[in-house]
């Protein structure tokens, strides 16, 4: 166990995270150059394309210290947004030690200052590392300010590499070995591992990662998830190098995986403690949450037909992501199609692009809401995640939506525009307190549709990027609700209703005209976009048709040239939906949440 | 499929002595090309021996035909009647720069059957003609159109460009009242089309100049055709009018309503059943084809049902006479009117179509947007 390091890396989005860990990788010779590829551990498309990391990963390194000694260090990745917050704080919990990576030109920012906090809940020993110090905006003594002041962190043990050219390479190795403190524990005590991960193979099922506390497990061990009791027979073991490693056991101290018959990756929740079924530990470790949809919306494929084929997709996608949860659904104006719980917008996103991509799905969702709670008149109590099952405004005794705690850290010198922006988002109960020199932490209370409702957006803008920001669910609180609906040419379109307090009924519906205008293409005649409570128009928006759009000469030679055009277009077309006689395109329904500050 | 539809037979001729500033037809410069270029075409008839018979229309264009010899047009017809039928009384059409018509030319080709000449006059404004590259002049214009009516020409057509950067509606509607004292029998009236990598094109994407914005564009589209049909015309197509419906342009229908055609000569395209095919743009490499005793195809295409519908669509709705509905159904096994009864009631009345017993048909306001109809 002495010679084991676990450790994560985490930065603010851009730092630099994934070309170190590549690098890291690199160094070790575990991947010869021509099969090299950037950013391994980032192997989804989408990963690559946004920069992020969604699933967390591990990769085992093997590395000898100049004085001989040989060790495995343990890498886990961590994803990098707030929708995935919990699974971070379950990777950081499994390591003792952490390189916090800042950028030699643009300093210390404000996920450099939310993941300190996380690995600082989680007793790890910090490593600053300034990266790019080969760019020519590098300013290392002003990071390392920084990381005295805005860190409260010891300069004088701050590295410095560029990952990019390799420089510092090795003395982030030998200082991992030196200062991260190897794990502890007890390999013949009872079994208690940590699972940080689980993704899915088609071949063997389940493949569950963790870091084990306590205890040993190897193949025929019964297994048991202390938080549903559930028992597995263990069938593999290993740990993780480029490819998995079979080993006979895995022990206090070591991260690895583990391969138990579990069918899909639903019936593993991430942060479980696992223990052996015969002698189970006292106890689980501490930090278990249940994955909690906060967002609702609802998916339909764009041609009816589809939908058979999106049922699969789904099905199949939620293999791999225990956080989505879907039910069937159906809309009066898009027909059959799946209500849908998402860890929030990012989330939304993400399962969005890839159904599509990797089903090759045309799809379209509902305007996302978050779920309300209504006591009707008889005394029952329903909730409503749909706007489209709202229900009978008379038969409402009170209406309550959720309310979350928001934490935001950002320099002082915003507090005045973040301050504004939480009133208007009905912030109440606001807490403030210095951190360092110049730099706040704030926490409101806020409605939760509130937030999902472009308020990330607009504090990134209001705070530059420099704020950062979390928040934890609190409870249900009585409001004022109302429901706006969306009429396009006279007909409601209920996948673009919302639900939303009365004081906003008129602004929401006033912008949701707005941002319709802007991503409903124009079309052959005139399209009226209104808002309306019950069957009171608020806001309305037209968009001008087209009046010329004919090519001018059409002989011969130009008709498979314009037939190929058309085609095109028509294809295009394909990716809207038809609504009445008019096209919306798929990017319209989620539009309606957006923020100015998208463009 | 095209059983009852009679062919017609194009002829590009790949010339022109300078090329004007928005045309990305091809040709050459090279002049002195022109007799193994005929030596080509005509093996490349050859080729085609009766596989189209028997043709109705013949169109000589380019390029710049007029830049032939008569002697030169006539052996064409020569080699095109000993290779294909012609029926009788078919329409035999030549393009032509007013630079190049003088009375004792347009004498000769009327002499050897060329009984339609299609002028690119372009526009009566000196300053247009300019911008566009052309190597006319207006006076040219005047004195070809006369020469041609003095030759003998009883069915002549003009070409005339609106749109041009410096022209306004004044200037246009000038333009157009000068052709109409020629009385022609056929007008193709186009807008100004900016293709990527003609000059025009180029010197369009580097902001040199502007273009009129869509409402501009819909008001010289309005303005030309309540105009022509002032004077009599028949607006039968997008760009075309005629002085009564036995002057339309015979051949140019076949495009539209999906008759078979062959198409000779270099980057010329042919129609025939479900299959289009063109051959290459390039005369060299169209001739080392011919050569080689090989058809100078550079690719075929096999339409599907789908792509044909699509063709006959947006085809269709460029005419006045639009879409017969039953014809539809039997020749593209797709019933319109069934299929797409919402979206074609809500065009009646946005008042875009009219749907009269067969025919669904095209108006006014229609016709301006042929291409976006066709996508419903």
């Amino acid at each position: 166990m002495k010679n084991i390091r676990n450790f994560s890396i985490i930065a603010h989005i851009d730092h630099g995270k994934s070309t170190l860990a590549d690098r890291l990788i690199q160094y070790t010779g575990m991947v010869n150059e021509r099969n090299f590829k950037n950013q391994i551990l980032d192997n989804m498309d989408i990963e690559r394309e946004r920069g992020i990391t969604i699933k967390s990963q591990a990769i085992c390194l093997p590395y000898q210290t100049r004085d001989g000694e040989e060790y495995i260090l343990n890498l886990i990745d961590t994803p990098g947004h707030v929708d995935f917050s919990y699974e971070v704080s379950r990777s950081l919990a499994s390591c003792e030690g952490v390189l916090l990576l800042i950028d030699a030109g643009q300093g210390v920012q404000a996920q450099t200052i939310a993941n300190l906090y996380l690995a600082m809940e989680n007793n790890l020993e910090i490593i600053p590392v300034i990266n790019k110090i080969d760019l020519p905006t590098a300013d290392v003594d002003r990071v390392n300010e920084q990381i005295d002041s805005e860190l409260g962190l010891d300069p004088f043990g701050s590295l410095k590499c560029s990952a990019k050219e390799g420089i510092g390479i090795e003395e982030i190795f030998e200082a991992i070995v030196k200062r991260i403190p190897s794990p502890k524990g007890d390999p013949e005590g009872p079994l208690a591992a940590l699972i940080f991960d689980a993704q899915y193979d088609p071949f063997r099922g389940t493949i569950i990662h963790c870091r084990v506390f306590d205890g040993t497990v190897k193949p025929g061990d019964f297994i048991r998830l202390m938080s549903n009791q559930a028992t597995y027979k263990v069938e593999e073991v290993g740990r993780f190098l480029l490819a998995r490693e079979k080993r006979d056991r895995i022990s206090a101290g070591e991260v690895g995986y583990i391969f138990a018959g579990v069918k899909t990756v639903s019936d593993v929740h991430i942060g479980d403690t696992l223990t052996l079924d015969d002698r189970p530990c006292d106890k689980p470790l501490p930090g278990f949450k249940e994955f909690k949809p906060v967002v609702f919306s609802s998916i339909y494929p764009i041609a009816p037909e589809d939908y058979e084929d999106l049922a699969v997709a789904l099905e199949k996608y939620k293999l791999n992501d225990a956080a989505f949860v879907y039910q069937k659904d159906s809309s009066i104006a898009l027909g059959q199609g799946f209500r849908c719980g998402f860890l929030g917008l990012l989330h939304l996103e993400i399962v969005q692009e890839r159904v599509e991509r990797e089903y090759d799905l045309s799809i379209i969702l509902s305007v996302p809401s978050v779920r309300y709670r209504f006591t009707l008149k008889d005394g029952s109590i329903i909730f409503v995640d749909n706007p489209a099952h709202y229900p009978d405004s008379l038969s409402i005794e009170k209406g309550e939506e959720p309310y979350i705690r928001a934490m935001l850290l950002f320099p002082e010198r915003y507090l005045g525009s973040v301050m504004k922006l939480c009133m208007e988002k009905r912030g109440e109960n606001s807490r403030l307190g210095y951190l360092g020199p110049g730099r706040v932490e704030l926490s409101y209370e806020m409605p939760l549709a509130d937030v999902i409702y472009d308020f990330y957006d607009r504090f990134k803008s209001v705070t530059q990027g420099y704020g950062s920001f979390d928040y934890e669910v609190l409870d249900y609180r009585e409001s004022t609700l109302v429901l706006v609906d969306i009429l396009v040419n006279g007909e409601k379109v209920d996948a673009l209703s919302q639900i939303v307090h009365r004081d906003q009924a008129r602004p929401r519906a006033l912008r949701a005209c707005e941002r319709l205008k802007e991503e409903i293409p124009r079309q052959m005649f005139k399209i009226a976009i209104q808002g309306a409570i019950g069957g009171e128009i608020i806001s309305r928006t037209t968009i001008s048709p087209f009046r010329k759009d004919v090519t001018a000469k059409c002989y011969g030679g130009d008709i498979t040239r314009k037939r190929k055009l058309l085609e095109k277009q028509k294809k295009g077309k394909k990716r809207m939906k038809t609504i009445g006689s008019v096209s919306i395109p798929q990017s319209a329904f989620l539009a309606v949440l957006k923020s100015d500050t998208d463009n | 499929m095209n059983s009852e539809k009679i062919p017609g037979l194009y002829i590009h001729i790949p010339f022109c002595l300078s090329k004007c500033l928005y045309c990305d037809f091809y040709s050459s410069t090279s002049i002195s090309a022109v007799p193994d270029f005929l030596n080509g075409l005509f093996k490349e008839m050859e080729m085609y021996l009766n596989q189209f018979n028997p043709f109705d229309t013949v169109y000589i264009g380019g390029g710049t035909p007029s830049l032939l010899s008569s002697k030169q047009l006539e052996n064409i017809l020569i080699k095109a009647r000993k290779n294909f039928d012609l029926i009788s009384d078919a329409e035999i059409t030549i393009e032509a720069n007013p630079a190049d018509l003088n009375r004792s030319f347009l004498e000769s080709i009327r002499e050897i059957g060329i009984n339609r000449i299609n002028i690119g006059v372009q526009s009566f404004d000196e300053k247009a003609l300019n911008f566009l590259g052309r190597r006319h002049s207006v006076r040219q214009a005047f004195s070809s159109v006369e020469a041609s009516r003095k030759a003998g020409f009883k069915n002549m057509g003009l070409d005339l460009i609106y749109g041009i950067p410096g022209q306004d509606m004044e200037s246009w509607r000038d333009t157009l009242k000068q052709a109409l004292v020629f009385s022609p029998e056929h007008l193709s009236c186009y807008q100004l089309t900016l293709e990527a990598k003609t000059p025009l094109g180029i010197r369009h994407r580097k902001g040199e100049f502007s273009v009129p914005v869509e409402a501009l564009q819909l008001e010289y589209f309005t303005k030309t055709s309540e105009l022509l049909e002032d004077a009599g015309y028949i607006h039968y197509e997008v760009s075309n009018f005629a002085r009564g419906h036995e002057h339309t342009s015979r051949h140019n229908q076949k495009y539209w309503d999906h008759s078979p055609f062959l198409g000779l000569g270099p980057s010329a395209h042919s129609f025939q059943g479900n299959q289009r095919w063109w051959n290459r743009r390039s005369l060299d490499r169209y001739l080392a084809a011919v050569h080689e005793g090989k058809r100078p195809v550079e690719d075929t295409e096999i339409l599907t049902m789908e792509q044909l519908r699509l063709e006959a669509l947006y085809l269709g709705l460029r005419t006045k006479k639009g879409i017969a509905l039953e014809d539809f159904k039997t020749r593209y096994h797709f019933d319109l009117f069934a299929e797409k009864k919402e979206i074609l009631t809500k065009l009646v009345e946005e008042g875009l179509i009219s749907i009269r017993g067969d025919q669904l048909v095209p108006t006014q306001s229609g016709f301006a947007l042929a291409d976006r109809l066709s996508l419903i």
